[in-house]
């Protein structure tokens, strides 16, 4: 009985936290599930019973669609950037490098990764102005005159502009997370292999890809997850504009609930998300579990 | 894995191309050289570019964008300064100093229960905490509006520290509870043992031998805070009380042309994580790698 009492005392260590996330992080999303089945908004403070209404307002809105193809537009550059890209570039800043000269280029390419979002798409924004920008001046400097734009204000090139941005910003953040997954491998591994007549790119093939696995499985749930979750950089940069052409699901939300004031689509819009991101990192987590069970 | 590892590349060394082998390596690592230096400056031009415009006017930002300021127009500076840039300043560092320290002290508190107190249901609780982790805020955005107004801090930057503390116990638990998990258990149970109670010893005891992981989860809670926008942008709508992220962005439409003043804004306001990054880099990554590994 005693130590029961104990026990249950000992709650006293986890109550504060479970109670903040109880009520400042469940609640929340139990709660948007069942309002998105209510048409409601600021005025008419009583929620009206709908079904699936706002669900079939989204499947036959067109901007929805365009909004999730945007997201997995993102997704796909992001995975190709941020997971690909940076992890040759990790591999390469530990094969080839010099380890002094190596620290000093990972602190640079990580500093994108600490100015914040909104620095970073306005300063982008400025990057890509048609008057003063530097990318068509660059462009003008070595004779592409033709594939100067107005970056943020045309319909076809914004969302791309903005994706662009978001690799600036997150490349060298990946490329650290897998130099210290590389730095984890033995080296014996590398010794072996190259005994075995292996240069580096078969290195890079047969040991660092299949040794960083675990990190490149984490990875790419939190650079899938975070495309569709994006919402900082395209309110900055674009609001969405021009004519909704680089919405993306969270600024569609934004915009429902905030602007447009249709609460109850806003939710609905809102559980998607939620089902597709947290669907995905549970995916996730079953592969990778039974991919170590069948080690 | 599989298997392969070591035995199934035993390719037979080639001699051939051993032999003029250093011709090819070191193209290969003229190249690379220069693919590293080309990143480089793709990463460093924008943000001195972002510098060196704060100090020009707009004439000389339109006539010559890659030069040098002609002169030092630190009144640019003070002009983002008073039109808001100082109000975004003290907010956002409110909001970041008090969620670092609730943050922090909460989890810390929450992984020593979870890593060392006997609790019932012990293992659903971990699951409930790290479950936290794969919930976004856009996704709480239109309950959450309902539930602060109800609460009374809506519009407050109460509602950014409970936000900000909350949506990161779940990061900064398991951070603190990866730290803990490999501290010997003699440590704290001789003290036990002496008669301290739980909180004693976490107060005495734990605490200063989590330091480092500490000031790792500070700094990464920093760098959230500092740089959080959805919640600042919908539950903070009286000016006085934006931070950074979202009174930037408000200085955009104010500023209109004044190019100039708008860059020395995001000079300023990018400044302090830069700076802090470069003192702490080393308990930043730390936090972060910690944070991924486990």
């Amino acid at each position: 009985m005693a130590s029961r009492m104990t026990r249950i005392r000992g709650l006293i260590w986890l109550l504060p936290a479970l109670v903040l996330l109880g009520v400042f992080v469940y609640y929340p999303i139990v709660e948007n599930v069942r309002l998105s089945f209510y048409s409601w908004n600021a005025f008419s403070p009583k929620p009206v019973f709908v079904g699936f209404d706002n669900y079939a307002t989204a499947a036959s809105d067109p901007i929805f669609w365009r909004s999730l193809r945007n997201n997995i537009a993102y997704a796909v550059v992001s995975l190709v950037f941020q997971v690909g890209c940076s992890l040759c570039l990790a591999a390469v800043l530990e094969e080839f490098v010099h380890q002094r000269l190596r620290g000093i280029l990972r602190v640079i390419y990580f500093i994108p990764a600490v100015i914040s979002i909104t620095v970073a798409g306005i300063l982008f924004s400025f990057i890509y102005n048609p008057q003063f920008g530097l990318l068509n001046r660059l462009l003008g400097a070595v004779g592409l005159e033709q594939w100067q734009h107005s970056w943020l204000g045309e319909r076809s090139t914004a969302i791309w502009s903005i994706i662009g941005m978001s690799q600036w910003q997150s490349i060298g953040y990946t490329a650290v997370l897998f130099v210290v997954a590389i730095q984890r491998i033995p080296r014996e591994l590398y010794e072996a292999a190259r005994v075995d007549g292996a240069g580096a790119v078969r290195q890079f093939f047969s040991v660092t890809i299949p040794m960083v696995r675990e990190m490149t499985t984490l990875l790419i749930i939190l650079t899938v997850a975070g495309a569709f979750l994006v919402f900082n950089e395209v309110m900055v940069m674009t609001a969405g504009g021009p004519s909704d052409s680089s919405q993306v699901l969270g600024t569609w939300l934004y915009r429902n609930a905030f602007l447009a004031d249709d609460m109850g689509y806003a939710s609905a819009i809102a559980t998607v998300i939620f089902v597709l991101t947290f669907g995905f990192a549970i995916l996730q987590i079953m592969i990778g579990r039974r991919r170590r069970v069948e080690m | 894995m599989t298997s392969s590892t070591t035995s199934p590349m035993a390719v037979a060394p080639n001699r051939a191309t051993r032999a003029d082998g250093w011709i090819g390596r070191t193209v290969v690592q003229v190249l690379i050289g220069i693919g590293l230096l080309a990143l480089v400056l793709a990463v460093v031009y924008p943000l001195l570019w972002m510098v060196f415009s704060s100090f020009k006017n707009n004439s000389e930002l339109f006539a010559n964008p890659w030069s040098l300021p002609g002169e030092m127009r630190w009144g640019n500076f003070e002009r983002a300064w008073n039109a808001g840039v100082v109000r975004f300043f003290v907010n956002s560092t409110l909001v970041t100093a008090g969620s670092i320290v609730t943050t922090t002290l909460i989890s810390a508190w929450a992984a020593y229960g979870l890593v060392r107190v006997k609790v019932p249901f012990s293992n659903a609780i971990t699951g409930i905490l790290l479950g936290g982790l794969m919930v976004a805020p856009t996704v709480a955005l239109v309950p959450l509006f309902g539930l602060l107004q109800r609460l009374h801090i809506y519009d407050s930057l109460w509602a950014l520290l409970v936000l900000y503390t909350a949506f990161r116990i779940p990061f900064t638990t398991f951070l603190i509870r990866a730290y803990l998990i490999d501290m010997p258990r003699e440590m704290d149970e001789a003290a036990y043992v002496d008669g301290a109670t739980r909180t004693q010893i976490f107060w005495r005891l734990v605490l200063p031998v989590c330091r480092p992981i500490l000031v790792s989860a500070a700094l990464l809670q920093a760098l959230f805070a500092w740089n959080e926008f959805a919640f600042a942008l919908v539950f903070i709508s009286d000016s006085d009380r934006k931070t950074l992220p979202v009174g930037l962005m408000d200085m955009q439409s104010r500023l209109l042309t004044e190019w100039p003043v708008q860059f020395a804004g995001l000079t300023m306001a990018a400044l302090p994580m830069i700076v802090l990054f470069l003192i702490g880099q080393r308990q930043f990554l730390r936090g972060l790698t910690e944070g991924m590994g486990k």
